[in-house]
């Protein structure tokens, strides 16, 4: 080959590439900041992501944090320097604390919500919600505590999570203040010795139930609905206490700062759509925030329903979660 | 040029241990106070690290004299297989553990069988029970390399005096054993001290919070950095001087090492009782160390063949970040090898990342990474830099004690026959400390492999590590799919260790 | 008496064959090429090298079910014959027994074969101290206390000069006049052989011969060992 002249191939693709470039603008970029498990194949992410990409024609990029507390620990390291346009994955125990961080803009949305309680917060959108609940096999556990003074005077054991790093640990400590008050410390006192283990996170308590580790496990009461459509096995069950039951509603919201703003608002008005919240009780194993035109799943039905709803207002979980903590803490460190 | 290596080096390892809790403290905004449980925590933390390092040296003394003085077919593999829990990623360990001391495994169900009770291994013991089972690998090999080193004319001379068990216990075993036994006991305490996964599944409650976690929860869920920044410095100022007492005793930790060698006369070891005392101390060892590596094989065997697509994936991306975190590991342990001066401060930089967290560590390089790049394109090479840095510590106590040997041994030699820089470097130095630098590799590829908290907070949900894809099946409720995942992992990190290892052993051929 | 029972010994492509014996008393010069199983024969005996075949008996008692450390003998090696972390006295102890600190009766007896050896006061002394002569003296010591009547030396002297070699020949054949007790000595040199040993065992070509007396040896040398001689 001649050096001196230029070969003619490369240089047209080039040419080309640079023209085309310049046509058709690069798609536009939505941030979206969650929590792992809403991304992964089994999760809700890729249907919704799916689903929204071809409405906006834009590109939605996933990043990911441990859980919903990790999620706001991670925008608080970030602060101003954030990339996300939206956070989805936060819930009403941690929602104060992220309007404090004034990262977060008004939503506009406001959808016909199915929620045990009223829903009037200006920064934020629920998308699912559901009851916390100790999980049990109903061969190992025929007869199930009716309330906490049961459990503690039983000898079953419990796997529950740490309320300093994860949301359902966080859940069952505001549970039991919601439930018994002042009377919240001798609670936990009475349950130490049902307590096998404390873990970080939702998973590996469960993951330690399945295993026989533990005879019930603190989760949602709509855990049993994946064993019964997904493995055909309808042992797994929700203990009823008659206290009633705390309450998880999680939400979304868009980051002020975001340069694409219209696409933030328009993702969270997906998000509260027909399309994607008939995708959230099989992938996120929660109830949508407004119930599908079709209903929910076969199965669901089947779920035991609280007669009571338990849930603080956010400002006041914000203000209760510490000196609960610490509750939890002394009596669990006797 | 080759000289300049080593403080460059040392430069970018001291940055990356020290750099971190800097961004930390500066990142806090002046916040700075501990909470309430921090006190009981450090004196947890204090306590059961004490307390399994004492525990491991003790059990690996009796097991290791036992390998040491007995020759029997498959004393190789089993060597090799009680290596083993050192390198598991700590998710496929307490999977394991579990598997055989959990309310349902084996040891339970044996117990059950001869009608004892179960005493259960959550709380303060779990912790230590599994702190015994990752080091005691570590400490056995230690002083088995310690018993390959008493020469063997001092036993040949001890079986032609016919002296008793007891007498060569006093004269040759003892004074090893004393020069050994500080350097892994504070090696030990230094690993236990920065424990945290294991702690957090088997500790029970708040009773069990070790430091690293009040740093955990303190970063993730409270957003509170000086509170982090102040634990992680507690957290130095406690391993510095275990690390200061580990370094003075720096003995080569020989993971890879030929123990193979024809066993010198033991004739005082043939009576009966210490047979028995030695079969009682293999058996039981093997027992407690490869059952449940064993269990995690066996509960992931049946899922193997039905595993998602994306877990094969993810195996690849691991494998590709132990095989990067081995490379940076190799290139650091050269780079120290080759700094020529016996420099103490060179020296003890190297051994810094022992006291260091690994959360800080994470965390910090997060806050120095944000402002200049995006984090997820950057979370698999984090996560291999961060994994050579840590294996560092354990790799210089094999590779600095060669090079000196070299030096000693060649150096004037060298000197006569004119051989400088390079040169000599290549041709005296390397061969002898080849093994020591595959023992680095291996070490930071396998805890590149098991890594969750570097990859697990740069994030980068595209593309999963094995680990964090395990850590996805079991958030999934995909309980079956993740045993089959913890065993992949779980041949990753053992296989990615032994192919650096051997080809650190290739030197020998 | 020591006999040697059709013993065959193999490592590896190493081979020796060994069919004779020696009488009590006697003191013998084993005599060879380098490599061809010198050191290795009295390892055998002393128990250290497993045999392969064949048996060794001192005074018609087979020694195959005795540990090294309970034959009647007692074995010097070429080095390493001294533990270098205890004491010059306590080195010499264990020629009593398992303690490196016997009382005051052993540490008495310890002081006198000491003196024996010309090291009267050496007691205190790290045997890296000492020179080379010194240190054999130490052991020599040691194997008075043990008191066996069979003595197997693998070359103890071969580091020293000529005087001092001379020197410590000497003391040899004086304690061996003492103690009455057999000897078996390795050694490259003729002249040693000659200066000490009534006997000679040529090892060469897989086979230890049985023992020959020195001067008919030299007169007439087998063809191996004129080989070796040059």
């Amino acid at each position: 080959m001649n050096p001196t002249r230029p070969p003619a191939a490369p240089v047209l693709a080039l040419t080309l590439a640079l023209v085309t470039g310049a046509a058709t603008a690069e798609p536009r970029i939505l941030t979206v900041y969650t929590y792992d498990s809403f991304v992964t194949e089994w999760g809700p992410g890729p249907a919704i992501e799916q689903g929204f990409e071809a409405l906006c024609g834009c590109d939605l990029r996933w990043v990911t944090a441990g859980d919903g507390a990790a999620l706001l620990s991670r925008l608080r390291l970030e602060g101003a320097r954030t990339r996300a346009d939206v956070v989805v994955g936060l819930d009403t125990n941690l929602i104060t604390e992220a309007a404090a961080s004034a990262l977060f803009a008004p939503v506009a949305q406001d959808a016909p919500y199915d929620l045990p309680v009223e829903w009037d917060d200006e920064l934020f959108v629920p998308y699912d919600w559901g009851y916390f609940a100790f999980v049990f096999d109903r061969a190992r556990v025929p007869e199930p505590p009716a309330n906490f003074p049961d459990l503690a005077a039983s000898d079953l054991r419990i796997v529950i999570q740490d309320p300093r790093s994860s949301t359902p640990g966080l859940g069952l400590v505001l549970w039991v203040k919601a439930a018994h008050g002042a009377q919240a410390g001798a609670i936990w006192e009475a349950l130490a010795d049902n307590v096998v283990t404390v873990t970080p996170g939702w998973s590996e308590a469960y993951a330690l139930f399945l295993a026989g580790e533990a005879d019930m496990v603190l989760s949602y009461t709509t855990s049993p609905a994946y064993h019964l459509i997904v493995e055909g096995d309808d042992g797994k069950a929700a203990a009823r206490f008659d206290e009633g039951h705390y309450l998880q509603i999680e939400v979304a919201g868009r980051i002020a700062s975001s340069e694409v703003p219209d696409l933030a608002e328009a993702f969270l008005a997906y998000l509260v759509s027909d399309a994607a919240q008939a995708v959230i009780p099989t992938t996120n194993w929660m109830y949508p925030a407004v119930t599908p035109a079709a209903g929910l799943p076969e199965g669901f039905a089947t779920l035991m329903i609280p007669d009571r709803a338990l849930l603080f207002a956010p400002r006041e979980a914000q203000e209760l979660r510490g000196p609960a903590i610490e509750e939890w803490r002394a009596a669990l460190s006797r | 040029m080759i000289r300049s290596a080593g403080p460059l080096a040392a430069l970018v390892v001291a940055g990356l241990v020290l750099g971190p809790l800097a961004a930390l403290a500066l990142a806090a905004q002046g916040r700075w106070a501990l909470a309430p449980g921090d006190l009981a925590a450090i004196r947890f933390t204090l306590l059961q690290a004490a307390v399994s390092a004492a525990l491991s040296c003790a059990l690996a003394v009796p097991l290791a004299r036992a390998l040491a003085r007995r020759r029997f077919r498959g004393r190789r593999l089993l060597v090799t297989l009680l290596g083993a829990p050192f390198l598991l990623p700590a998710l496929v360990a307490v999977a394991g553990l579990l598997a055989v001391f959990g309310r349902s495994g084996l040891f339970s169900r044996l117990l059950a069988v001869a009608g004892l009770p179960f005493p259960g291994i959550y709380g303060q013991g779990g912790v230590i029970l599994a702190h015994v089972f990752l080091n005691l690998p570590l400490v056995t090999r230690l002083l088995l390399q310690g018993w390959a080193e008493i020469p063997a004319e001092r036993f040949r001379l001890a079986a032609s005096l016919g002296l008793p068990a007891g007498t060569v216990n006093r004269l040759l075993e003892t004074p090893m054993l004393r020069e050994r036994l500080p350097g892994a006991f504070a090696a030990v305490f230094l690993i236990c001290l920065t424990s945290f996964a294991v702690a957090l599944t088997l500790g029970g409650g708040p009773r069990a919070t070790t430091v690293e976690l009040a740093i955990f929860q303190a970063i993730r869920f409270e957003g509170d950095l000086g509170r982090a920044a102040l634990l992680g410095l507690v957290q130095v100022a406690l391993t510095l001087p275990a690390a200061l007492l580990a370094r003075a005793v720096a003995a080569a930790a020989g993971f890879g090492a030929g123990l193979d060698r024809p066993l010198p006369p033991r004739p005082e070891a043939a009576r009966p009782l210490l047979r028995l005392q030695d079969g009682l101390a293999i058996g039981s060892g093997a027992a407690f160390l490869v059952v449940p590596v064993a269990a995690v094989a066996v509960a992931g065997t049946p899922a193997l063949a039905a595993l998602p697509a994306s877990v094969w994936a993810a195996a690849l991306r691991s494998a590709g970040v132990a095989a990067l975190a081995g490379m940076v590991a190799l290139a650091l342990a050269l780079a120290w090898a080759a700094a020529s001066g016996r420099g103490g401060l060179l020296r003890m930089t190297g051994y810094l990342p022992l006291a260091a967290s690994p959360l800080v560590m994470g965390t910090g390089l997060f806050l120095i990474v944000l402002p200049l790049a995006d984090p997820a394109r950057l979370a698999l090479p984090a996560a291999a830099l961060v994994a050579a840095v840590l294996a560092l510590p354990f790799g210089l106590r094999a590779v600095l004690p060669a090079r000196d040997r070299a030096e000693a041994d060649f150096g004037r030699l060298a000197d006569s026959l004119g051989l400088a820089g390079g040169t000599r470097f290549r041709l005296v130095i390397l061969p002898r400390i080849r093994r020591g630098l595959g023992l680095t590799a291996g070490l930071a590829a396998a805890f590149a492999a098991g890594d969750l908290g570097v990859v697990a907070l740069f994030s980068d949900p595209g593309r999963p590590t094995l680990a964090l894809e395990l850590q996805r099946l079991m958030g999934a409720y995909r309980i079956e799919a993740a045993a089959g995942a913890a065993l992949v992992l779980l041949a990753l990190a053992l296989g990615a260790f032994a192919l650096f290892d051997r080809w650190g052993r290739r030197a020998d051929a | 008496m020591l006999t040697l029972e059709r013993v065959q010994l193999r490592q590896g492509d190493f081979a020796l064959d060994a069919d004779f014996t020696l009488p009590a008393g006697a003191r013998a010069a084993v005599i060879g090429p380098s490599g061809a199983g010198k050191s290795t024969l009295l390892l055998a005996i002393a128990g250290l090298v497993p045999l392969t075949s064949g048996r060794i008996l001192w005074q018609g008692r087979d020694l195959a079910p005795l540990e090294p450390g309970d034959r009647p003998l007692s074995i010097l090696f070429q080095d390493q014959n001294l533990f270098p972390h205890l004491t010059v006295a306590q080195n010499v102890a264990l020629g009593l027994g398992p303690r490196p600190d016997p009382g005051p009766a052993g540490q008495a007896r310890v002081a006198a074969v000491l003196a024996r050896v010309g090291l009267g006061g050496f007691g205190p002394r790290r045997p890296g101290t000492l020179s080379g002569g010194e240190q054999g003296r130490v052991a020599l010591a040691r194997t008075l206390l043990r008191a066996r009547p069979l003595l197997l030396l693998d070359e103890p002297f071969a580091a020293l000069g000529p005087a001092l070699k001379a020197e410590m020949l000497e003391l040899l054949a004086g304690l061996l006049d003492e103690t009455g007790a057999t000897l078996m000595m390795v050694t490259h040199d003729p002249a040693d052989a000659r200066a000490i040993a009534g006997q000679a065992i040529l090892v060469a070509e897989g086979r230890a011969a049985a023992p020959v007396d020195v001067p008919a040896f030299f007169a007439d040398p087998p063809a191996a060992l004129r080989r070796y001689l040059g």
